[in-house]
């Protein structure tokens, strides 16, 4: 089957926009539909989510017919990398503070970098983490902790 | 008179010293995030958001209209210099721009693209104070069935306008209304697609949408060609453009400021379309059309002006009508709902300073990046400099803190991180993220009008063809996406794109 594919592109837009045209879809019957006259909290959203689909099925039938460039490669350790240090960084600020949980999302994310060098990092971590304290903590008052929950007790 | 009168009562807003602070912390930020390569107006204005939260009012307003300009001079820098656009309105301008730095002549492109920015600014700045009032009283004879159609209208040409496949524009904005209703609907009170999470019962907040989708999105997909990125070492010699280069620019100045001004008023355009329209026409009626991409300066004058000029009437929609006609409008909104304050043709009526205080200071917001970026280039200039491996943790760190700081909450964390992920996959299948944000926006906005509209009109949906003004406005929707389905057009519309990048 895949080798019939002509448009890479296509034929996965049109998974995505199915699948979450259907997901939505499948939700909305739980709620009311109501009428044209008095929309229930279903109307709006099963006409969207019904067109999502439609949507979704041209773009596979095309993906059969009309032929497009191939996707290119996906960046993966960028991908992964990025991604997986601002997740740990929300998971680690209240407990570890801004004193570590910075150092790891700026080490972690550079990393990323095909150019990565491990003492650049390390003063960019060191000089970032002394500045965002002073400009977010200090000048802006957002309520992070420099030394968290785990360290203090 | 009455103009003058309410420009005056602009000027006591805006003059105050705390305003003319923030107007230029603004326009400098602005400028800062903006030069770094990659980051466009969307991205910074989303990134610099949360620290107008704490303001008033009118302050938080004059100081994002500053970050708004800023930004837009600063990709124009980036695209200059180093040939890296930040968003598809300076594309025009990498062409002649780039090709003028490389004959070392930089320094005039970048006065070039400032003194016609300024001026193109000021003519706008004036045109909406003119046109504003006036539309803002017709707006009132705007009844639900004309709103949807307005916003049906914007949505069609933020997909006319997109790069990439049509019909994937179209999922996207559909994608975007939908992604919009989640949360608790303000009719039912019923919570709609929150899988129970009751981080979700007030929405997906639309800031953590936009930095994740242009600056995380953004972020992953310039570490794929790192390879590929060239460092060039610009150097600034001359500022002072010549005579011969005054007289090259004053007219595709004046014509770029006039094909701006009126593009930027349509819904969805903003200010990409006369940037585009602006190059070309220009490269059609000069004597030196065969200088084109090879570093005219007329290839810069003009399309900067549009630029600008059409980043200042794209607040005419938003003012009077209270719709985001483009993503960068579309956080305006959101601004300004956080302050309490609902766009729409009320506003004039109900809160005049703030009005007239937001168009003077955007006059201000012009002067500023004159005289603040001239002199600060050569600071730009080594910003840009700095190699991405060590900006982007850099940009990766305020993402975060920035978007902490909306609700002082890990959840919107992990949320941008999601949409960083499918902004990126996206971008990858030739989705554009930009009318998926706009319709993001919209989404509860054109269920509420649809709601009323239908309820109005006793269940016959055949109110939308019935009233003059909902008809006019479907019609041109239909004509823009005709155009635009039309597979001779449609070939030149993807040829005019490649040309672009």
């Amino acid at each position: 089957m895949t080798a019939n594919i002509k448009n890479t592109k296509d034929f996965w837009t049109g998974i995505i926009y199915m699948a979450v045209g259907g997901m939505f879809l499948l939700i909305s019957q739980n709620y009311p539909l109501g009428s044209s006259l008095k929309m229930g909290p279903a109307y709006f959203p099963t006409l969207l989510s019904s067109l999502l689909i439609i949507i979704g099925i041209i773009s596979l039938t095309r993906s059969f017919i009309q032929p497009g460039t191939p996707i290119t490669a996906f960046a993966f350790r960028g991908l992964l990398l990025v991604t997986a240090a601002i997740i740990l960084f929300g998971l680690i600020v209240r407990g570890a503070g801004l004193v570590i949980a910075l150092p790891t999302l700026i080490i972690l994310s550079a990393y990323a970098s095909i150019r990565f060098r491990w003492a650049e990092s390390l003063a960019l971590a060191a000089g970032l983490t002394i500045f965002c304290i002073l400009v977010f903590l200090k000048g802006l008052g957002v309520p992070l902790p420099i030394f968290g929950s785990w360290l203090t007790r | 008179m009455e103009l003058l009168a309410n420009l005056s009562l602009g000027f006591d807003t805006a003059l105050t010293w705390a305003n003319l602070l923030y107007c230029l912390i603004g326009v400098f930020l602005g400028t800062l995030i903006g030069v770094l390569p990659g980051l466009g107006p969307t991205a910074t204005i989303a990134m610099l958001l949360p620290i107008t939260f704490t303001l008033p009012p009118v302050s938080a307003l004059i100081m994002l209209a500053g970050i708004y300009y800023g930004s837009q001079y600063g990709g124009s820098t980036t695209s200059i210099l180093v040939n890296l656009p930040g968003e598809a309105a300076s594309v025009v301008t990498t062409l002649d721009g780039y090709q003028m730095a490389r004959r070392g002549r930089a320094g005039v492109a970048l006065a070039t693209a400032a003194i016609g920015s300024f001026f193109a600014g000021t003519v706008a700045t004036l045109l909406l104070a003119l046109f504003a009032p006036p539309l803002a009283e017709m707006a009132l004879k705007f009844g639900a069935a004309d709103y949807f159609s307005l916003m049906v209208l914007g949505l069609i040409a933020a997909v006319v306008l997109a790069q990439g496949s049509l019909l994937h524009a179209v999922g996207m904005v559909v994608l975007g209304l939908l992604l919009g209703l989640v949360g608790t609907d303000v009719n039912s009170g019923l919570q709609r697609f929150t899988f129970g999470i009751p981080e979700l019962a007030d929405g997906i907040g639309f800031v953590v949408v936009a930095m994740g989708m242009f600056g995380l999105g953004e972020i992953i997909r310039n570490l794929e060609n790192e390879r590929l990125r060239s460092e060039i070492v610009t150097k600034i010699t001359s500022l002072m453009p010549t005579r011969e280069d005054w007289k090259r620019m004053i007219m595709p100045i004046l014509r770029g400021t006039a094909i701006g001004s009126s593009l930027g008023i349509l819904p969805g355009s903003g200010s990409i379309l006369g940037s585009f329209a602006a190059y070309s026409i220009e490269k059609k009626i000069s004597k030196n059309s065969a200088e084109f991409g090879k570093g005219a300066i007329e290839g810069v004058a003009a399309p900067e002006s549009a630029n600008n000029a059409g980043a200042q009437t794209s607040f005419i929609p938003l003012l009077t009508l209270g719709i985001p006609s483009n993503p960068v409008m579309a956080l305006m909104v959101g601004a300004m709902i956080i302050q309490g304050i609902q766009p729409g043709p009320a506003v004039i009526t109900q809160q005049p300073a703030l009005f007239w205080g937001i168009i003077v200071s955007m006059w201000i917001g012009n002067f500023f990046l004159v005289i603040l970026n001239l002199p600060l280039i050569g600071m730009w200039v080594r910003i840009i400099m700095v190699p991405y491996r060590l900006l982007f943790p850099a940009i990766l760190v305020f993402c975060a803190i920035g978007v902490f700081s909306l609700k002082n909450a890990e959840f919107d964390i992990y949320f941008m991180a999601i949409f960083g992920i499918l902004g990126y996959i996206f971008t990858k299948l030739d989705c554009e993220p930009a009318p998926m944000l706009l319709a993001f926006i919209l989404g509860p906005l054109m269920e509420e009008y649809l709601r009323r509209a239908l309820l109005l009109s006793r269940g016959d949906p055949m109110v939308f063809l019935q009233r003059p003004i909902s008809a006019t406005l479907l019609g041109l929707a239909v004509l823009a996406l005709l155009l635009a389905c039309i597979p001779a057009l449609y070939k030149k519309r993807e040829e005019a794109f490649r040309e672009e990048s």
